[in-house]
């Protein structure tokens, strides 16, 4: 019975979740905004790069790529200080 | 440590992964890549060495005081350029039309020059310098805690 109840709703949530998706999506082609037109456009004299994507990565989003920056060195800090506990133990015994 | 024949094609083959690597960070304003992605080309040939020979050798020469200065010195030339523009907007990118790196290519698709784009070049660098910093000490401290050592100072 449970199984049966637990199947019908799983049924009824992702129906509603793939009609969402159906409905709502972004027709494809059809940019939702003009900013990409404008970095297209503007990107090489501006930035002085022929790489747009590194232009946008380095200079437009810089602010996200700092955080991306953040995140890989709290991650190596993370390792470094879980995986050196042990010869802290033995000295301090 | 692996056979004989494996140690002696990845003493071979670290040269030419270590210059694709650093093609692809010195690069990355002009083709497809930049500093996370040629870091990681470069991490990937430390972990060949890793398999090809042993945790234990590796780490006579890779020293975690060296590899977290390293990671360190990268992450300070990245937020030290952010910083550099803030008279006028934080990552302003400054060193357009500056003698240095500060050529503007034409508009559309080009070969390239490499005397381009302002401190992106010099952010690939730092960021780059940074990846491979962090994920060698990282790939090298799990493989020496899998073999029970410990990574040296």
């Amino acid at each position: 019975m449970r199984k049966v109840v637990g199947l019908i709703v799983l049924l009824v949530l992702v129906a509603f979740l793939v009609s969402g998706m159906l409905l709502f999506i972004h027709p494809f082609g059809y940019p939702p905004s003009d900013m990409d037109d404008y970095i297209i456009e503007n990107a090489q004299e501006e930035t002085g790069s022929n790489n747009v994507v590194t232009s946008v990565v380095f200079d437009y989003r810089g602010f996200d790529t700092l955080g991306e920056a953040t995140i890989l060195f709290t991650a190596v800090m993370g390792v470094l200080l879980l995986l050196r506990t042990e010869k802290r133990r033995k000295e301090s015994s | 440590m692996l056979s004989k024949i494996v140690r002696t094609v990845a003493n071979q083959l670290i040269l030419f992964i270590l210059i694709f690597g650093l093609y692809v960070i010195a690069h990355g304003h002009l083709t497809p890549g930049g500093g996370f992605q040629g870091g990681a080309v470069i991490v990937s040939g430390v972990v060949m060495l890793l398999v090809a020979f042993s945790s234990q050798e590796l780490k006579k020469s890779l020293r975690e005081r060296a590899l977290s200065i390293m990671e360190s010195t990268g992450a300070l030339i990245f937020i030290g350029l952010a910083f550099a523009g803030i008279g006028i907007v934080f990552f302003y990118n400054f060193l357009v039309g500056t003698p240095i790196f500060g050529g503007v290519p034409a508009t559309g698709p080009g070969p390239g020059d490499i005397w381009t784009g302002g401190f992106i070049p010099l952010m690939n660098l730092a960021v780059g310098l940074k990846v491979v910093a962090g994920l060698s000490a990282v790939v090298l401290a799990l493989a020496l805690f899998s073999s029970g050592e410990e990574l040296e100072e």
